[in-house]
């Protein structure tokens, strides 16, 4: 008898399945070690929900440097933020927000049976992530041409410190924002390319048909990440982009 | 019941399931991955305990004569950081937790297979590069890699070794996950949370620490290997970064790291004290809620690393108050444990062993935390051989015996063969003498004055070298032991029965190996824990049979 | 201060000598007297709530009364008398540059008298180092760009062992030194021989060279705020804030000179980062504390006959 691969149920024998003419009268998507396809989700759910707490300990151990060092250095922290774009920034909150947007209606479009526009909205949450890739590249680009990268290329000089003419930052702490600028906008970013991987791999899954109205576990949990994702960036953009900004 | 039905060795477990690399390197099978963990951090042991073999040998004379002061300046640090990395985190729960977690709570795996699997090849990973890292230069920050030394003046593998501990966190950070979801959601019908077994309670506030602790250690290293890579100045004073907020942002993990390392040792204890005294842990919910204390207030007390590092006077007060919240909750769990021994049934077989000498050595150590955490005296015994005793009184003394006395309950289920009895108690024994030897000596080398991490001393400290140098090869011998007989008894060793303690927990109620899936039917638990007067009730012979 | 430390130790090691004692006898005596015996089964004890408590609350109040003890011995070792002797420490990998408010300057030692207070105003030129003396039961981290302060009163004369307590490199071990404590006369012969002058009048120089006087001026006419008296007091600060100018607030003011513009001035400092040594800014330090009556009468009292014996034991 050929082994088969085929996941069985809990009551069956502990040993291998050895059968070819097994009724797979369960579906195929459920695991092995579970009981039922509920003790399955709920299990993908609180996996999800856990690891994005990590993630929260992970950026805020960030935040809190960062938050550390603004009140410290708020003048010359003020400087460094009106240098970056918050034009820009604030496109890609939009931009953010909008792909959250797709993902709620992809899954409920899954609910929905509605394979199209499950298709439609996955890809286009692809497309708005990547145009917030594109937009950050068209940052970075601006901070290296201004010499606003940390390191030996840095050059932070005569730079007026908002609402108090005649007073300059001083460089060094402005560096200090920047390392900080690009170390959590690049976590941030790295984390938005995980995020279309896992997103690739849920639109390869769903042309296949995985997901039906039942079961479309792995879009809940990805929808879950890239939730997170935007709220961490929603996070950032008001830290770093808009510090003292006036009308 | 004891049983020696079939010979073990003809029934399909999970060890003969399946031969060849293969299926252990894709295995999902938990008790599989337990191995290749055990497998690793055995390895890892040795590489750390060969360090301090030659940290001991150096320090027997107060010159530097054994090896230059940069070597061993790589030598406590790689001995701290692989001790601490790549063996006491991961050991028990890596080992004995992915092992019994699912069979505890009566489930056949746990919640993610596959991340175990990850979670073993990260581990890997991280050590891979970290003994990379030492094989080509070292690292000679202390485990501790202070700022700015670690960032703009050493010149060893900082990057390479701060990169290999950022992977293994992730090891840490993904075990903990997967206990978390397999507790909360795959206990067998009837295995409410009062039935639980304290080991698994123990994990669970492991696995808490874990989750919330470790993604701040690697944020750290991220900055560190950042600012070293780049030149920036979040830490240097020089470029108006503070090297306050390094040492706060690493407590802030390192500190609940000792909790990780100590609370799954604590879960062991309660296992074997139940079984060899015959009886229900005393106070089982008060040991359970210790448990959950100890990860809370943990992460609230990191900075009585820093009492004299230059923080205010009032940030150290609030922490030292803290501090002393924190040791409540041990010392209610060792009371605990003494208590059980009350009008129990006491068997001395080795891991009762253990579970004593851990008994013993927690409190001294555990007591020891009380001078650390009073200001007063903290200010004289900081960065002192005190310090460096207490911590080997908790580590070793608690984390590493439990390790051990677990390893010995647990052998006959997880190798389904017997280890022998007599060497084992004698390897108890050596351990606890050697242990005392060589660190007890430390606490009055450090009152007297001695500073950690110097390989050069004034004479007058040497005779306690000398007698915590002796008490180590000592110790050292103690260690080797075990590894030997259990090598040993998985040819030689006579088959275990499929419960041989005649223990309670559902571990026990599967063959000795367990097949793959654990159990046949799934069971459905009508019982309390440590239902030891229901199992005594059914034996008229003596029990446990074992021994 | 040693003495009341090890004082604290030693009520510590009773007490967890007791408790040792207490649950190596309970183990033990189990262990014994319940070993297992045929037919005689365990008896299950649930437990027993007020016995649960008892045991939390009493070790909880005596960690209370160790924690309260502490933080007294700490809070009086962190707190400077108010006219102490004052000695610059810098430290660097892997030596310690000392240097008496007199000007004397040693290395790797430190030359006190017998009964005076000594305060240690301590910076590191790189990493973190840590000076600590085991006889005085002193310890305090030695920061690079700030300044940390302790201080200690010897009771007795001797040479005692000084050790860096906090790792920082190759020559961590070998970075040790001694404090030598002398008789008064001894020490006032010590004294006199060579030295370059207090280090005030060495900060006085330098305030002159570098050119803060042309700002930092005795009268109102100045671009920077007078300097006169102003060690130790309040300052109101541009944003509202109010500091007080202590050691750590004369050296920010020197190398960040924007991080705390004073209220009615404008940020026209130049920094300093870079263009002054530790040694040098600990004469600026001094020479402006020179300036304050406190500072000065405090001179005096510390050049006088040394305090009467303290009531510490080595």
């Amino acid at each position: 008898m050929r082994v088969t691969k085929r996941r069985c149920p809990l009551s069956d024998s502990t040993t291998a399945v050895q059968t070819s003419v097994h009724e797979d009268v369960h579906r195929p998507e459920l695991l092995h070690h579970f009981a039922n396809p509920e003790q399955q989700r709920d299990s993908a759910s609180l996996g999800m929900w856990i690891f994005l707490a990590t993630e929260v300990m992970f950026f805020g151990g960030l935040f809190c440097a960062y938050l550390i060092y603004r009140i410290w250095y708020y003048a010359d922290f003020a400087a460094a933020s009106k240098s970056i774009n918050a034009a820009l920034g604030g496109t890609n909150t939009a931009v953010l927000i909008c792909s959250s947007l797709t993902v709620v209606l992809a899954i409920w479009a899954a609910e929905q049976s509605r394979r199209a526009l499950m298709l439609a909205m996955l890809a286009l949450t692809m497309f708005f992530g990547l145009c917030f890739l594109g937009i950050k590249g068209v940052e970075y680009h601006d901070k290296f041409v201004e010499h606003h990268v940390p390191g030996p290329t840095f050059s932070f000089e005569h730079e007026q410190i908002p609402g108090h003419p005649g007073q300059y930052a001083n460089p060094q702490h402005a560096e200090i924002f920047f390392a900080l600028y690009f170390i959590m906008t690049g976590l941030h970013a790295l984390h938005m390319i995980v995020g279309l991987g896992i997103f690739t791999w849920l639109f390869v899954m769903a042309w296949k048909g995985r997901f039906t109205p039942e079961y479309h576990t792995p879009l809940e949990i990805g929808g879950l990440y890239w939730h997170f994702v935007d709220i961490i960036w929603i996070y950032l953009f008001p830290l770093l982009y808009l510090i003292d900004r006036h009308p | 019941m004891a049983t020696t039905t079939i010979a073990p060795a003809e029934r399909e477990n999970y060890l003969n399931k399946e031969y060849g690399l293969g299926s252990w390197l894709l295995t999902t099978d938990h008790k599989r991955i337990a191995l290749l963990y055990l497998i690793s951090i055995t390895f890892f042991f040795f590489i750390g305990g060969f360090f301090a073999l030659l940290i001991r040998l150096e320090l027997l004379t107060p010159a530097g004569d054994l090896v230059q002061a940069d070597t061993y300046n790589k030598l406590f640090t790689q001995h701290g950081q692989v001790m601490v990395f790549f063996f006491l985190i991961p050991s028990i729960p890596a080992v004995l937790g992915n092992f019994l977690v699912p069979m505890m709570i009566g489930a056949k795996d746990l919640a993610f297979p596959r991340i175990n699997l990850l979670s073993w090849y990260l581990y890997i990973i991280g050590g891979a590069l970290m003994i990379h890292a030492m094989l080509t230069g070292g690292v000679d920050t202390g485990w501790t890699f202070y700022t700015p030394f670690s960032t703009a003046f050493s010149n060893t593998k900082v990057i390479e070794a701060g990169l290999a501990i950022f992977i293994a966190g992730f090891s840490s950070i993904l075990t903990g996950l997967n206990f978390i979801v397999t507790i909360h959601r795959m206990r067998a019908p009837g295995m409410t949370w009062s039935r639980l077994p304290l080991f698994i309670w123990a994990h669970y506030a492991t696995s808490i620490i874990q989750i919330l602790g470790t993604p701040v250690i690697a944020i750290t290293l991220v900055l560190v290997v950042a600012e070293r890579a780049l030149h920036l100045g979040i830490f240097d004073p020089k470029l108006g970064g503070d090297p306050l907020l390094f040492q706060h942002l690493f407590w802030f993990y390192s500190h609940p790291a000792v909790y990780i390392m100590i609370l799954p040792s604590m879960g062991v204890v309660s296992e074997i004290i139940a079984c060899f005294a015959r009886k229900r842990i005393f106070g089982y919910t008060f040991v359970a809620i210790s448990s959950l204390s100890i990860a809370v207030f943990g992460f609230l007390v990191w900075a009585h690393h820093m009492f004299v590092a230059g923080i205010s006077v009032y940030a150290a007060l609030v922490f030292s108050l803290l501090s002393y919240s924190v040791a409540v909750p041990s010392a209610v769990k060792v009371f605990n444990w003494t208590a059980t021994l009350y009008k129990g049934s006491i068997h001395y077989d080795a891991p009762m062993l253990y579970a004593f000498g851990f008994l013993g050595l927690f409190t001294i150590g555990g007591l020891t935390g009380l001078f650390l955490a009073c200001l007063g005296v903290d200010m004289h015994v900081h960065d002192t051989y005190f310090v460096i005793a207490h911590f080997h009184y908790i580590m070793v003394g608690g984390a590493l015996m439990g390790y051990l006395g677990g390893m010995h309950f647990w052998w006959p289920k997880i190798s389904g063969k017997l280890y022998p009895e007599g060497w084992a108690r004698l390897a108890a024994l050596i351990v606890f003498i050697g242990f005392n030897l060589t660190f007890f000596p430390q606490f009055i080398l450090g009152y007297l004055g001695m500073p950690r991490r110097y390989y050069q001393y004034p004479g007058e400290f040497q005779v306690l070298n000398v007698l915590s140098t002796a008490g180590a090869t000592v110790l050292g011998v103690g260690y080797l032991l075990p590894m030997i007989y259990f090598l040993w008894s998985m040819r030689y060793g006579k088959p275990a029965p499929d419960n041989p303690w005649n223990a309670a927990g559902l571990e026990w109620q599967t063959q000795s190996p367990p097949t793959t899936f654990n159990f046949e039917k799934e069971p459905v638990v009508t019982w309390e824990a440590y239902n030891y007067d229901e199992i005594d009730a059914g034996h008229k012979e003596e029990v446990p049979v074992v021994g | 201060m040693a003495g009341n430390v090890d004082a604290l130790f030693i009520f510590l090691v009773i007490i967890s000598g007791l408790m040792t004692l207490l649950i190596f006898t309970a183990v033990i005596y189990f262990a014994a007297r319940y070993r297992h015996q045929r037919g005689v089964p365990a008896e299950q004890i649930e437990g027993s709530t007020p016995l649960e408590i008892t045991w939390s609350i009493i070790p909880l109040a005596v960690f209370m009364v160790i924690f309260a003890w502490g933080a007294v011995v700490y809070f009086k070792s962190r707190t400077p008398p108010r006219d102490a002797t004052e000695v610059y420490v810098v430290a660097k990998q892997w030596m310690w540059k000392m240097e008496h408010a007199e000007g004397q300057r040693e290395i790797n030692e430190l030359h006190v008298p017998v009964g005076r207070d000594v305060k240690l105003i301590m910076t590191s030129q790189d990493v973190i180092h840590s000076f600590f003396v085991p006889a005085f039961r002193m310890k305090q981290d030695v920061l690079p760009g700030r300044y940390t302060v302790a201080w200690f009163r010897a009771t007795q004369p001797g040479t005692y062992h000084l050790f860096c307590s906090q790792y920082c490199g190759t020559q961590h071990s070998g970075m040790i030194g001694s404090i030598v404590v002398m008789e008064p006369a001894q020490y006032e012969a010590w004294m006199s021989g060579g030295s370059t002058g207090p280090l005030s009048a060495t900060g006085e120089k330098l305030f002159a060279e570098l050119g803060c006087s042309t700002c930092h001026r005795t009268d109102t006419q100045g671009r920077g705020p007078n300097l006169q008296g102003v060690f130790g007091k309040p300052v109101l600060l541009q944003d509202g804030r109010t500091v007080t100018a202590d050691e750590n607030y004369i050296r920010e003011s020197i190398l960040d000179p924007g991080a705390k513009i004073v209220n009615g001035f404008k940020p026209v400092m130049p920094t300093f980062q870079g263009l002054v040594s530790e040694e040098q800014l600990n004469a600026l330090v001094a020479y402006v504390k020179s300036l304050s009556p406190a500072a000065q009468s405090a001179t005096k009292t510390a050049n006088a006959a040394p305090q009467g014996s303290g009531t510490q034991v080595q």
